[in-house]
C-alpha cells in the first residue's frame, strides 16, 4: 500500500482544494511517514497534540546548536541573540492574533496556565462575594477548575451556560445568565471534545453591556481559524503552542494593556522584578511582570517558526481544505449504521465526536490503533459535556490540515472492524 | 489481526455480551464500588460471605469489553472460593496482566482467568482488567469505600 505521502501517486484521491496541496505539506511533517503495527500511521489525535513540521523541529534545534543562551540578561552575543529570536516570536504572535501591542503577548506554559494566571490575578483582584463567573457547558476541565478554585477562595458563583442537543450553546440561556454581577465570562473559542464553533464575538458583546470581562479559550480554534483580537475585542485570549504544530511547554496568553496593567503579578522572582530590596519591590513592565523566571526559550523560538509557516499556508486555504475534509469524514462515518456522531453543531471544525454501538470507545481505540489510527478516547477533559450528552466516553477524531480522505477512508474501514470483532 | 484476537478472545467477547452473575445482591455481606476514572468505567461488587466463604457474588456497572468481561469472569471464579483463595486469586491475575510473574500459559490455577493474558500487551488496558479485581479486594477487606484505579501502584 503506498501511503499518501508518496507523491508519485497523490493526486487522484484528493480534493482539488485551490492552493492547498496535502501531498506536499505532509512532507513537511516527518512524523507522519512511519507505520504503527504494520500499518500506514493516521494520526488523528490532533486536538490532544498536534504534530510540528521539519521548520519547527530545525528551529528549535538551530537554537540550541547556535543561539542558546539566558534572555534579557546578558550583554554577550549569544544572550543577545537568543533574546531577539524569543522576542520576535513575541511579535509574531502579537500579529498572529492580531494584537495592538507587544506587550499584551504574556509567554506561558499553555492554555492551563494562562487561564489560573487571570484567574489569580485578575479575578482575586476584582471577583468578591456574591459575583458572578459564567462558563458555558462545554469548556475544557483547565476553563472549568481555575475558576471553581476562584470561586472558593472568594465567594463567588460559578454559573453555566447550557447547550443544546446539537452541542450548540443555547444563545438565549446565557444572555439570561448576564447580569451587573457578572464580572467574567470565560468561554472556549471552539470545544476541544466536539468541535463546535461558538459565537464568540456575540458571546463578548453582550457580556461587555453588563460590564464584565470576557477570557475566550482559544486552544482549539487557533489551530484551524484565524483569530483577531481586536476585532472580536475580547479581554484575554489564550492558546497552546503545541496544540497549534508547535512545541511543548509553551503558550500564549493575550490581555488588554489597559488591563494587564493594572493588575497584581502572579508569580514572583527573576526577570518579572524591576528592582528588589528586602523592603521593597517594584515590578517590571509589560509583558515581563507575568513571566517570572526563565522561560521556554527554545519553545518560544519553535513557536515564532510555527506562526511563520502557518501564515505561509494560508488560513484560509488550511480552512477551505479542512471544510471539505470535514464533510466528507460526516458523510463517510453517517454512511456507517452502528456510528452515532455526538455534536453535530453546524459550524465546527474538524473534530469529531462519535459513539459505536454497543463498543465501549476504549475498545474502538485499541481495535484501531491496531490498523495504525490514533484517535482518542474517553471524556476529553470535559465530563460535564460527557454528562450533557449521556455518554461515559466518546471516541474522538480530530483532523488537521495535513490529513487526507484516504485516512478517513481507513478509519471508516477500521470502524467497521470495530464492528465485525463485536458484531 | 493476530495480536487482536489474543486480546479480544472468543471468552471475553462472550461475557462482554452477556455478562454472568450481573445485577445487585439482596443480603450482601460486603460490597465496594470501584471508578476508574481515565475512561469512566464504574463497577460495584456484591457478595455474602459465611464462614469465610464466597457464597454469592455479583457484580453491577458500565464499562468497557475488558473490564465487563473480566467483572463477569472473576464473579465466576470467586463464587465458593475462601477468602484466602481469593486474595491468591487476586495475585496470580494481577501477575497474569501485568507480567509480573513468569509466563505460565494458564497459571496457577488460573483456569478460565488465563484467558486474559493478552491484555499484559495492551499497557493501556491492564486497568481495566484489574478494576474489578481491585473493587472486590476493597469489599472482601470490609474497606467500603471507592476505589480507584488511580491509586493502583
Ligand atoms: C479547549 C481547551 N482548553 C484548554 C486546554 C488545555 O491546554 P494545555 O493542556 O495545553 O494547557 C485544552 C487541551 O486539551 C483544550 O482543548
Amino acid at each position: 500500500m503506498t501511503t499518501v505521502a508518496d507523491t508519485s501517486n497523490k493526486t487522484s484521491f484528493e480534493p482539488a482544494t485551490h492552493g492547498f496541496d496535502v501531498a506536499r505539506v505532509r512532507q513537511d511533517f516527518p512524523i507522519l511517514h512511519q507505520s504503527v503495527h504494520g500499518h500506514p500511521l493516521v494520526y488523528f489525535d490532533n486536538a490532544a497534540s498536534a504534530q510540528k513540521p521539519q521548520a519547527v523541529i530545525d528551529a528549535v534545534k538551530r537554537f540550541y546548536e547556535t543561539d542558546n543562551a539566558n534572555i534579557h540578561r546578558g550583554v554577550h552575543k549569544l544572550s543577545v541573540r537568543a533574546t531577539e529570536s524569543y522576542e520576535r516570536a513575541r511579535i509574531r504572535a502579537r500579529d498572529l492574533l492580531g494584537a495592538r501591542h507587544q506587550e499584551e503577548i504574556i509567554f506561558v506554559r499553555g492554555a492551563s496556565e494562562a487561564v489560573n494566571l487571570v484567574a489569580q490575578t485578575f479575578g482575586r483582584a476584582n471577583v468578591t462575594s456574591g459575583d458572578e463567573i459564567v462558563v458555558s457547558h462545554m469548556e475544557h476541565h483547565s476553563n472549568i477548575v481555575p475558576w471553581q478554585i476562584l470561586c472558593q477562595q472568594t465567594g463567588a458563583v460559578l454559573r453555566v451556560a447550557p447547550v443544546n442537543d446539537q452541542g450548540e450553546l443555547i444563545f438565549e440561556e446565557y444572555e439570561k445568565l448576564l447580569s451587573p454581577r457578572t464580572k467574567l465570562v470565560a468561554m472556549t473559542h471552539v470545544s476541544n471534545a466536539i468541535g463546535t464553533i461558538v459565537p464568540i464575538r456575540d458571546v463578548i458583546e453582550k457580556a461587555h453591556k453588563v460590564g464584565a470581562k470576557v477570557l475566550v479559550d482559544g486552544a482549539q480554534a487557533v489551530p484551524h481559524l484565524s483569530v483577531n483580537v481586536k476585532e472580536l475585542d475580547c479581554d484575554f485570549y489564550t492558546f497552546s503552542g503545541h496544540k497549534f504544530f508547535g512545541p511543548t511547554g509553551v503558550g500564549i496568553l493575550f490581555g488588554k494593556k489597559d488591563i494587564l496593567e493594572h493588575m497584581p503579578p502572579y508569580q514572583g522572582g527573576g526577570e518579572m522584578i524591576r528592582s528588589v530590596t528586602f523592603e521593597e519591590t517594584t515590578y517590571n513592565d509589560l509583558p515581563h511582570r507575568f513571566e517570572a523566571g526563565t522561560p521556554n526559550i527554545a519553545g518560544g523560538v519553535g513557536l515564532g517558526a510555527i506562526i511563520d509557516y502557518v501564515n505561509a499556508l494560508g488560513f484560509g486555504n488550511i480552512a477551505a481544505y479542512e471544510h471539505e475534509l470535514l464533510a466528507y469524514a460526516t458523510a463517510a462515518l453517517e454512511a456507517v449504521p452502528e456510528v452515532r456522531l455526538v455534536g453535530t453543531a453546524a459550524n465546527k471544525v474538524a473534530v469529531i465526536s462519535f459513539v459505536v454501538d454497543g463498543v465501549h470507545p476504549h475498545d474502538v481505540g485499541t481495535i484501531l490503533d491496531q490498523y495504525g489510527i490514533a484517535i482518542r478516547t474517553g471524556h476529553h477533559c470535559a465530563q460535564p459535556l460527557m454528562a450533557r450528552f449521556q455518554v461515559p466516553a466518546t471516541c474522538r477524531a480530530s483532523l488537521a490540515f495535513y490529513n487526507t480522505r484516504q485516512e478517513v477512508d481507513a478509519l471508516v474501514a477500521g470502524i467497521r472492524q470495530v464492528v465485525k470483532v463485536f458484531g | 489481526m493476530g495480536d487482536l484476537d489474543d486480546l479480544y478472545q472468543e471468552l471475553i467477547l462472550d461475557h462482554n455480551k452477556s455478562p454472568r452473575n450481573r445485577g445487585e445482591l439482596e443480603n450482601a455481606t460486603c460490597k465496594a464500588a470501584g471508578h476508574n476514572p481515565l475512561c469512566g468505567d464504574r463497577v460495584t461488587v456484591f457478595a455474602t460471605i459465611e464462614d469465610g466463604i464466597i457464597k454469592e457474588i455479583t457484580f453491577d456497572g458500565a464499562g468497557c469489553a475488558i473490564s465487563t468481561a473480566s467483572a463477569s469472569l472473576m464473579t465466576e471464579s470467586l463464587k465458593g472460593k475462601t477468602l484466602e483463595e481469593a486474595k491468591a486469586l487476586f495475585k496470580g491475575f494481577h501477575g497474569l496482566v501485568t507480567e509480573e510473574t513468569e509466563e505460565t500459559e494458564d497459571g496457577p490455577g488460573l483456569g478460565k482467568l488465563a484467558v486474559f493474558s493478552g491484555v499484559c500487551k495492551y499497557p493501556a488496558r491492564v486497568k481495566c482488567a484489574t478494576l474489578a479485581w481491585h473493587t472486590v479486594h476493597a469489599a472482601l477487606s470490609e474497606n467500603g469505600d471507592t476505589v480507584t484505579t488511580e491509586d493502583d501502584e
